[in-house]
């Protein structure tokens, strides 16, 4: 499979905090403009994969957008762990046949409609294996994806003698990157140090301006052979490694209770396979798209990737490894604490504007990104590439 | 005393008829009426001025301080306190007026029970109503004024026990799952225990991971233990909680970890490493979480 897919087309609405449409009319749009993006025609398209959590379903957005027979369609598991994912499986199809041309989509209204940062009682209302495992956590307060983060992080604190402000330098960074991205919600407003260690708690010790914004919009991309991807309008981002990844003991967000809880091995089992299969290594890496909903969690995947070593992230960062003139650009175009959190969508999408020479944050010599997904839960990773 | 008893003791106190109380210790006056005039707003000069009292000052010239000038009816209130029926509320009186007092006249109250009515079933609880009259007699043995009166003595409800709202934050229960809330309630930690192989594993699942066995028992756990890490929840809201509140990961010396609230401890007291004993919190009628204080508290 190596090499012998792309992303040839992207697409995306607006980034807004009330988007006005629904999340079915965001998905049709973000798929269309993804097309025309790719220079293709709904018809062209015999695939469509999207998140399990997405609401709009694969025929929804085909009626929508006028894509006739599918013959692939997929939903990819784990919250936002599922953005590389999705790529996988369409990667895979295309490499095996399955289908041709194979749209990846997120959309919702997370802003304006139901916000994962709010509590939510029914996380328990079934006993399914999911909310079983969410029964050890709820009845005690512990519900919000900021809460279950900050578990992880007061121990990675106190593991790698770690503090507030280390994370709140990653949140600086994304926001200064975002401030010359147009497209970045926070366009034209970077942030101090001192407003990150000002801004309130959230769940100690995660600030408010350790998490992430909340966002409506949608992001497509279109996924094909290379081949075909370098007849179309764009020149290809070639899937160099897609890979999927769940650790031992595995949890959604509350993997407390299987190691020293400083790291994240499913990053690991990730960043091993997108290693093994490209056969590139950390320097090979130019910039990398580190899924940002939680500042520490940036820390801890610098460190699973093997961009530094245990403990070494806060170093790396102070000393601005991320930012765009560092060792490692991470998140050019602010990440989802800048841009808008499209539940990772977003960064493959900038991933890919990096190796086609169009981002606003453009980077010199872009050979490969490194793209991951949702941390805290079984996620995914990419390896893009130009052609 | 029962109630027939209590009917048995009416029945005689209202044989007994009427019993003149005590006279007034004052005769009417004209700085009592002159008081009791300005306090109501009355400004019909015809009481000065003519030396009356306004009728519906009869009961002020002879009320009685506390356990003065026994009546017939205190016998029969006594007793309905005694058989349990301490609530007491006036339900009725109605005054007739025969004339004028005049000042200086002395008055006489005179009462009489005129009967007893229950048990009855009513909004504040099962009682009796003790009914009565009173006369005042003025110069002349003339009646003055009559009053009947009438009171519910009621048994007062037993207070509700409180009633919990339902705490929002329940677990989803199965039969892997059970023996923990289960053993909650009787303030047992339990831990799953594999039956075959002996491992101990929390959270808990139907099979052991290392033997493959589906044979489950569980230990009662000591109780003791190490906070492991720990958040401050301050925002959004939670709902059943106020905020801030610590939730820590906890390690046990068994082996394993769980989580649960960090109570009774100061917030910026709690840290990792701190030693921690088990404590229940009824969350409501059906739910008690195992939480955790510092152990020397």
């Amino acid at each position: 499979m190596r090499a012998s897919t792309a992303i040839a087309g992207i697409g995306a609405t607006e980034f807004s905090k009330e988007s006005g449409r629904t999340e079915l009319r965001l998905a049709a749009e973000a798929v269309l403009a993804a097309l025309d993006d790719a220079g293709l025609s709904p018809g062209d398209v015999d695939g469509l994969v999207t998140y399990t959590q997405d609401a709009n379903q694969e025929i929804a957005v085909a009626r929508e957008t006028g894509i006739g027979d599918l013959t692939f369609f997929s939903r990819v598991e784990y919250g936002g762990g599922a953005a590389c994912g999705t790529v996988a499986h369409a990667a895979m199809a295309v490499a095996t046949g399955m289908a041709e041309t194979v749209v990846c989509y997120r959309a919702f209204n997370e802003r304006s409609g139901r916000r994962f940062g709010q509590p939510n009682a029914g996380l328990t209302g079934q006993p399914t294996s999911q909310g079983l495992e969410m029964s050890w956590h709820v009845p005690y307060g512990l519900m919000t994806p900021a809460a279950w983060v900050a578990m992880f992080a007061r121990r990675y604190m106190h593991v790698h003698d770690a503090t507030s402000e280390d994370f709140g330098r990653v949140a600086v960074a994304m926001r200064r990157h975002a401030a010359t991205n147009p497209a970045a919600w926070f366009h034209g407003r970077p942030i101090t140090l001192a407003e990150h260690q000002e801004s309130r708690w959230i769940a100690e010790p995660l600030h408010l301006l350790d998490c992430c914004q909340e966002s409506d919009g949608a992001v497509a991309l279109v996924v094909t052979s290379t081949e075909r991807a370098r007849d179309l309008r764009r020149s290809p981002a070639v899937i160099t490694a897609a890979a999927q990844g769940a650790g031992a003991g595995q949890m959604m967000m509350t993997s407390y209770y299987r190691d020293d809880m400083s790291g994240l091995p499913e990053m690991s089992v990730v960043g091993r396979r997108l290693w093994e299969t490209s056969g590139l290594s950390p320097a090979d890496i130019r910039t990398a798209i580190l899924y940002d909903h939680f500042t520490p969690f940036v820390l801890t995947q610098l460190e699973e990737l093997g961009f530094c070593g245990r403990g070494e992230a806060p170093g790396f960062v102070r000393d601005g490894g991320i930012e765009l003139d560092g060792r490692l650009p991470v998140n050019p175009h602010g990440g989802q604490l800048g841009e808008a959190y499209i539940h990772g969508m977003n960064g493959i999408a900038e991933a890919v504007r990096q190796i086609r020479g169009t981002a606003a944050n453009q980077l010199q010599n872009v050979t490969n990104v490194l793209v991951t997904a949702g941390t805290g839960v079984p996620t995914s990773g990419l390896i893009l590439s130009s052609d | 005393m029962t109630d027939e008893e209590l009917h048995e003791l009416a029945g005689k106190q209202v044989a007994l008829g009427e019993m003149r109380g005590a006279p007034a210790p004052d005769p009417v006056n004209v700085p009592m009426i002159r008081h009791w005039l300005t306090a109501m707003g009355d400004t019909n000069p015809a009481y000065l001025d003519q030396g009356l009292a306004p009728p519906a000052m009869a009961q002020v010239w002879t009320m009685q301080g506390a356990g003065q000038n026994r009546s017939p009816v205190d016998d029969l209130l006594a007793a309905l306190n005694g058989s349990g029926y301490t609530g007491v509320v006036a339900t009725n009186c109605e005054q007739t007026y025969h004339r004028y007092a005049r000042v200086g006249e002395l008055l006489t109250p005179a009462t009489r029970l005129t009967g007893l009515a229950g048990p009855k079933r009513t909004a504040l609880g099962v009682g009796f109503f003790a009914t009565w009259n009173v006369t005042w007699y003025g110069d002349g043995d003339e009646p003055v004024a009559e009053m009947m009166f009438r009171v519910l003595k009621f048994r007062p409800r037993e207070p509700e026990p409180e009633r919990r709202p339902p705490y929002p934050l329940q677990p989803a229960v199965n039969q892997d799952t059970a023996f923990f809330w289960e053993g909650a309630k009787q303030e047992e930690l339990r831990i799953q225990c594999c039956a075959d192989c002996g491992e101990l594993r929390h959270p808990p699942g139907p099979m052991c991971s290392r033997c493959r066995s589906a044979n489950r028992s569980h230990t009662v756990a000591s109780g003791a233990g190490t906070l492991y890490s720990y958040v401050v929840h301050h925002h959004p809201p939670v709902p059943g909680r106020a905020t801030p509140f610590v939730v820590g990961v906890v390690e046990l010396p068994e082996g394993v970890r769980i989580v649960g609230n960090v109570v009774d401890c100061p917030i910026g007291e709690v840290e990792i490493g701190m030693r921690l004993k088990v404590t229940y919190r009824a969350m409501d009628d059906r739910l008690v979480l195992p939480v955790w204080a510092p152990e020397e508290s």
